[in-house]
Formats: structure tokens, C-alpha cells, sequence
């Protein structure tokens, strides 16, 4: 005690005469190891399974070499040219090596369907040029030419020249409804063809209507379970949590049947003379239907944040308003009210995040409006094949949520979240 | 008394299941002005009784009025009635000066007015300077503080505290029992207090109602509390005390004479026993009890323990086959003559010792 306080602007020692922060850090890094030992499987898995192979896809979102790998002859030349001036004849002469070498190795289609992507209709331009590449003489230009007058065109050398760079922009334009032009420029794709940033847009109107949906439904339901006898909430608790017991493609069909045509609620609107047998409701492969179901399965998510906030707030701080003199609805909004937020802001982002990424449900029930955009990832992973472009459709997803959680942490601070 | 009361209540009766009364046929009176402390153990009513008074509970049976007018269907924030909550309750998401401007808010009071009550509020507790600050930025005594501001700031007549020092340590405890004992005196409001800390009843009150098991055990003055308790359990519970257990054999106006199991022909004040040839129990307070020397009563005593408090000694004694008799000798020079093993004498004055509870 008193060698610290002769040595106060030195550094704490110890009895021993070593720097207390020395020591401490010693005697703290044992148990930290330990610490960090028992999470080591678990952070092997996840980087290892998850994280790793997430971000390796990521990547093809900006960066796809398919071009850059086979037309080693042309991808130079065309680094060189200006993108305007008139395709020399060296440029012909390398893309008819190329073609030959393709052919020979069977690699041909790989370059087609993606030049394809950058223009349609170049796959067929490829594939049968490179058929007859191999008899083709100089000059290139003009042979090649009249093979297909395509080749004449100054688009498809630009469309090739755009190809040619692995790392590019290309396709996150796409995935914003844009094109990238051999200039470098951005410019938007014709109104027909925008469809992305639509569906962003519906992603993100569908999971803030179900945010506040689930936040108008839960908020009393919690209420009710933080104030009925332990009893009685234990078992109300059970059946909120018993939706998780079933699969989630269960709970979704069973919307199914009940919101279809002749479902059980239109039986009921019929029967109740709501809706005529005739004119029933279309309450599903739409949008109703996904906002119906996904309200449904998220609500528990809701439920629980704001009930486990709710249960530490201690009814004396309502009475303690009361005693003041306020009615029960100032009661409740000035004081209760403020206290659950913290619960209410961790259910909404947890829901709205979850909401943000769903797909099964969609898929099932969401018919043409209803579909949100992962299932548009799915279609480009699993139809289309062009996973660059489902990629960096999921590269722009995680740009949105990460950007809604930073405005989060800035308006409420995440600090202020509990999740129970 | 009776026409001056300003908080009464009248047969109350309460029963939260149906079977079981938890306040039994209750009667209390209080004038305005009186600091009255509803003293006993938990689960004795006396919180129950509280509630009721501030209308978060109902009375089962009954009529509770409040300056004349019963407020029995009278929701909480119509009575006016300040309240301190056990742990403050002050609101964690408001500042200290949004604390004490809610009640005046909800009751519409113009701004310059809130700022000038607030202010006032502040000083009285000391705590001018802490209006920015939130609640969890205080010390648990400055926010006890300002839980009373709080509950004094819109000026109600009748303040209730449900053991609002409970939280404390100690000394702090003791200090704000003065504190609040002071700002009683200065603003004349009337205070119910509920504990089960006999020292701050005690020290705090006008008037104390001991509870136990849903009945009022007593209603007096602190002195008279502690000198004339009416039976054992206000004896017990109301400081320390010794029993010894005695068959009446003589009744003479106010003296009884009963005899130990001895033998021993001890002499009391009449409490509530009046049989002779019933067994009562005879108390008598550790300091009132002289060792070594006759008095009015004498018995044969052994020193079995000895524990040294500071300002006095602790002496556990065999008197009469009880063998946690206490005495507290004070501190003075002839203690060192006791030792553990000693047999001596004690003795004390009849009007110090009371018979009390007829004994089946």
C-alpha cells in the first residue's frame, strides 16, 4: 500500500516487486485460456462450416474468372483496346484461337452460358462458331464475319471486353437492376427487365409489416403472461412455445388449408355471410398468405424478448404512478410503457431479421407477389445457375441488414436490447 | 379521538383465498398529523393493511375512510394518498427532476409552478443539486431521499412508507430514521409507516400497532410499548426479555404473587391474569435486573455465558430452570467480578416485572 502510493505516477508493484498489471494479466490469462479452450469446437465448426465457405461464396458475387481462364488468348488483346475504335485483326485472330483451343477441350460451354448472361443470345454465337473454328483462315476478321455477322458487331466485342474482367462489378449491378457498360459506367436496365430492387423493396415492406404485426399481436400476449400467477403463465408459456414442437413446413401448410379457397376460414365467411360461396377471399399464394403465415411462425420471437423484459419490471413502479395520482393508461404509457423497449426492440430486430431472409414460407404460400427475395437467391442457385448473380444478391441482402442493425444501434444502441 | 380521525378503519376484514383471513376484524383510528407505525413480523397484515389504505388492495369486509369520507370504491390515483415504496420505485428511465415532476404533471400544474414545488422538494431533502441525474446513478440513500421528495411533492395529506429503509445498512438506516422523523415534525402530514424493525417503530413513532396474525396486538405510545407491553408477544417482539413461568397463588389488586417451579413466591404487576391457580408468565426486561444484591424479588442465579457488547455486558443466566435468562450489566467497574460458573443473586423491583397470558 504505501510503496504504491510513494510510486503513484510509476507503475503498481506488487509485493515482489513486479508490476501489478504484469501479474494480473498473468494470473487473468490462465483462465481465459480455459475460457477460450471450451469454445474452441464450437468456433472451429462455425468458421470452418460456415463462415468460411459463406464468405468464399460471397466473393463470387464480385469476382467469376470463367472468361479470364479459357480465352487466354483474347482476354490480353482485349485489355488493350479502347472499348470504341474498330476490332483489329489481332483481336480476331486470338478469339479464334481461343475458340479452337475451347472446342478441343470441351470447354466451350462453360464460356457460352457465361458470355450469355452478359448478352443474350451470344451462347448460340459461340457454340457454333467454335464448331467451325478450326477451319477458319486469315483473315480472321473477315472469315469469322461471315460465319456469324454478329462478330461484326462492335456490342459483342464490348460485352466480351465487360466478361473479361474477373473482378467486377457486373453482377451486383445486376442485382440492382443495372447494367455495367465497357466504359465503366452504371446505367439502369429497361423498366421490363428491373425486378430486383422491386423485390428488395417488397422484402423489406413484408418483414416491417410483420415487425409491427407481431409487435401489436405479442405485446399483450406478453402483458398477460409477466402478470397472471406463475401457475397459469408457465402453462400459456407452453403454448406459445409450442408452435417451435412442429416444423416450420408443417405450420405452413397448415396455413394452407386453413386460408385456401375452400379452406376452413373461407367456409367460415361463407357460412357467417361475409363472403359469398361464389366470390370467396384470396387469402393465399399472395401476399396476405405470407404476411398471414410469417406472422404466425415469428410471433413467438416477439413474444418472448418483450415477456422476459416485462417480468423484471416490478409492479411497484405502476403503483408508485398510481399513488401519484395517474389514471391507469398514463400509468401504463409513461412508465411501463418506456420500460419495455428494450424488449420490444430486441424482438423486432430479431423478428425483422428473421423475416427478412425467409423463404420456405414464401415459397409455399407466396405465389406471385407474396415471393420474397431469397427466393429469387434460390432460383438463381438452383435454376439459372448463375451463382454469381444469386451471390451478390445475397451480398446486397447482408449490406441491408447489417446497415438496419448499424441505424438500430445508432437510434435505440444495442446495449439497450435484452433478450431475456 | 373519535371525531378528529382523520384515517379509520372499521371492521376490515381481509381474505386473499376465501379460507383464510389475513387481516382480522381490523378497528385503528388515526388523527391528523400522528405518525403511526404498523410494527410486526411478516405475514402479521400489517402490509396487507397498507395496500388497502392505498387502494391496491380491496377490502374483503369493511369500511376504510379517509378524512370522513369511506374510499373503499376509490381507485389509487384518485386518493391522494404519497407513497413510499420498500425499494423506491422511483421510475429508472426518468431523471431525478422527471421523478418529481410526474405527479404534478398528471395533475396539470402549470410549469412554473412544477419547477418551483420540485425545487422546494429537492432542498428539503438535501438533494438540490442531483435533479440530472437518473436513479441509478444514486447512492441507495439518496434515492430513498428522493423516493420521499417524490411521495411529498404534490402535498398530499397522508404519506404511506411500507418499509422504505429496509434497503439501507445500518447507519444510514439510522440517520434517515431521524431524517424522516424531522420532516414529519416540519410538515405536520400525516404518516402510516410500515416495519418490522421494533427500533425504528420505536425511535419514528407517535404511535405503534404491533400485528400479529391479522389482529392488532397493541396501540400505544412507544414508552408505553415498551414498559407495559399487554401480552407476551408485544413483550417478545418489542426488545428483549426474559420469561419465567409461574403459578398464581394470590391476586391483591394490582400484585400478583406466583410461584415458580422451584418454589420461588415472586411478586408482579396484574397484566392480563386474574385466576389464582392459573399458570402465567412472568417478564421482566434484561436491564432492570440488579445481580449480586436482594431486592423486592430475589432468585438464585448461575452465570453460564458471558459476551462482551462494548457499552454493556451480555450475562446468560440459569434463573429459576431457565437457562437463557439475560441480564445486561452495564459496563461499569464491579463486572469483572463475574465469571462463568459463579453463583449468585438477582433480584429486581415488583413494578418491573409483569404477569402476563394465562397459560393453559
Amino acid at each position: 500500500m504505501q510503496a504504491s502510493q510513494n510510486k503513484n505516477n510509476e507503475q503498481m508493484l506488487t509485493s515482489d516487486g513486479i508490476p501489478l498489471k504484469k501479474k494480473l494479466s498473468k494470473a487473468l490469462f490462465r483462465s481465459r485460456l480455459r475460457a477460450f479452450g471450451l469454445v474452441t469446437p464450437l468456433l472451429l465448426l462455425i468458421s470452418i462450416g460456415f463462415v468460411f465457405p459463406i464468405l468464399v461464396f460471397l466473393t463470387r458475387g464480385i469476382y467469376n474468372d470463367t472468361f479470364e481462364k479459357y480465352m487466354v488468348n483474347l482476354t490480353p488483346v482485349l485489355a488493350e483496346w479502347n472499348g470504341i475504335s474498330e476490332p483489329t485483326e489481332e483481336m480476331f485472330e486470338a478469339l479464334v484461337l481461343d475458340l479452337v483451343w475451347l472446342k478441343e477441350t470441351k470447354n466451350i460451354g462453360k464460356v457460352a452460358s457465361r458470355m450469355n448472361r452478359e448478352m443474350s443470345g451470344s451462347r448460340s454465337l459461340f457454340t457454333s462458331s467454335a464448331r467451325k473454328a478450326k477451319k477458319l483462315e486469315a483473315p480472321y476478321k473477315e472469315s469469322l464475319i461471315k460465319v456469324k455477322k454478329k462478330w461484326g458487331d462492335l456490342e459483342t466485342w464490348r460485352a466480351m471486353k465487360v466478361t473479361s474482367h474477373s473482378l467486377t462489378p457486373v453482377f451486383l449491378a445486376s442485382a440492382l437492376d443495372m447494367k455495367y457498360t465497357a466504359e465503366g459506367s452504371f446505367i439502369q436496365k429497361s423498366e421490363d427487365r428491373r425486378i430486383h430492387v422491386k423485390l428488395f423493396i417488397r422484402t423489406l415492406e413484408i418483414s416491417l409489416i410483420v415487425v409491427i404485426a407481431g409487435l401489436i399481436l405479442g405485446y399483450p400476449v406478453a402483458f398477460l403472461l409477466a402478470n397472471l400467477p406463475i401457475r397459469i403463465s408457465n402453462l400459456l408459456l407452453i403454448l406459445v412455445l409450442l408452435p417451435f414442437w412442429t416444423s416450420l413446413l408443417v405450420r405452413t401448410t397448415a396455413w394452407i388449408a386453413m386460408l385456401q379457397g375452400q379452406g376452413v376460414l373461407n367456409d367460415l365467411f361463407v357460412v357467417f355471410g361475409i363472403a359469398t360461396d361464389e366470390d370467396r377471399f384470396t387469402l393465399i399464394y399472395n401476399k396476405a398468405g405470407t404476411l398471414i403465415s410469417m406472422t404466425h411462425i415469428l410471433l413467438p420471437f416477439m413474444i418472448l424478448p418483450i415477456y422476459s423484459v416485462m417480468k423484471t419490471i416490478p409492479p411497484s413502479y405502476v403503483r408508485a404512478a398510481k399513488s401519484m395520482g395517474a389514471t391507469n393508461w398514463t400509468a401504463f404509457w409513461r412508465i411501463y410503457f418506456p420500460q419495455t423497449i428494450p424488449g420490444i426492440g430486441a424482438g423486432a430486430i430479431l423478428v425483422f431479421i428473421l423475416a427478412i431472409s425467409f423463404y420456405i414460407t414464401p415459397a409455399l404460400v407466396g405465389g406471385q407477389d407474396g415471393t420474397m427475395i431469397s427466393n429469387f437467391i434460390d432460383y438463381h442457385m438452383r435454376k439459372s445457375l448463375n451463382w454469381s448473380l444469386a451471390a451478390a444478391m445475397g451480398g446486397v441482402l447482408l449490406v441491408i441488414i447489417l446497415f438496419l442493425y448499424w441505424i438500430y444501434d445508432r437510434v435505440v444502441g444495442i446495449d439497450n436490447m435484452k433478450l431475456g | 379521538m373519535a371525531n378528529n380521525s382523520f384515517v379509520k378503519f372499521e371492521n376490515v376484514q381481509k381474505s386473499y383465498d376465501g379460507e383464510t383471513l389475513v387481516v382480522k376484524d381490523l378497528n385503528l383510528e388515526i388523527p391528523k398529523g400522528e405518525f403511526l407505525t404498523m410494527l410486526g413480523p411478516s405475514g402479521s397484515g400489517k402490509t396487507t393493511c397498507l395496500m388497502m389504505l392505498a387502494g391496491f388492495e380491496t377490502a374483503t369486509q369493511g369500511i376504510i375512510s379517509l378524512g370522513g369520507n369511506p374510499i373503499n370504491n376509490i381507485p389509487p390515483h384518485k386518493r391522494g394518498i404519497g407513497m413510499v415504496f420498500q425499494n423506491y420505485a422511483l421510475f429508472p428511465h426518468m431523471t431525478v427532476y422527471e421523478n418529481l415532476s410526474f405527479p404534478l404533471e398528471v395533475r396539470k400544474l402549470p410549469k412554473s409552478l412544477r419547477e418551483e414545488k420540485i425545487k422546494r422538494a429537492l432542498d428539503m431533502v438535501q438533494m438540490t443539486e442531483f435533479g440530472n441525474r437518473r436513479p441509478a446513478q444514486l447512492s441507495g440513500g439518496q434515492q430513498q431521499r428522493i423516493a420521499l421528495a417524490r411521495s411529498l411533492v404534490f402535498e398530499p395529506e397522508l404519506v404511506l412508507m411500507d418499509e422504505p429503509l429496509g434497503a439501507l445498512d445500518k447507519q444510514l438506516r439510522e440517520h434517515m430514521q431521524y431524517e424522516i422523523k424531522h420532516l414529519h415534525e416540519k410538515l405536520g402530514v400525516t404518516v402510516v409507516y410500515v416495519t418490522h424493525d421494533q427500533t425504528e417503530a420505536l425511535t419514528m413513532s407517535d404511535r405503534v400497532a404491533v400485528f400479529n396474525d391479522g389482529v392488532i396486538q397493541q396501540l400505544a405510545s412507544p414508552p408505553n410499548l415498551y414498559e407495559k407491553p399487554d401480552n407476551a408477544f408485544v413483550a417478545q417482539f418489542i426488545g428483549e426479555n426474559n420469561k419465567i413461568i409461574a403459578q398464581v397463588v394470590d391476586v391483591k389488586g394490582s400484585i400478583v404473587t406466583a410461584k415458580t417451579l422451584k418454589g420461588n413466591l415472586l411478586k408482579s404487576k396484574k397484566v392480563n391474569c386474574d385466576t389464582v391457580g392459573s399458570k402465567t408468565t412472568l417478564s421482566i426486561r434484561p436491564e432492570r435486573i440488579n445481580v449480586g444484591v436482594k431486592g423486592e424479588n430475589t432468585s438464585e442465579a448461575e452465570v453460564l455465558e458471558l459476551i462482551y457488547i462494548g457499552d454493556h455486558i451480555r450475562c446468560r443466566m440459569n434463573v429459576e430452570g431457565d437457562e437463557n435468562f439475560i441480564v445486561k450489566i452495564p459496563n461499569a467497574k464491579k463486572v469483572s467480578n463475574l465469571k462463568i460458573g459463579l453463583k449468585t443473586k438477582v433480584s429486581w423491583a415488583t413494578d418491573d416485572c409483569r404477569a402476563l397470558d394465562r397459560l393453559a
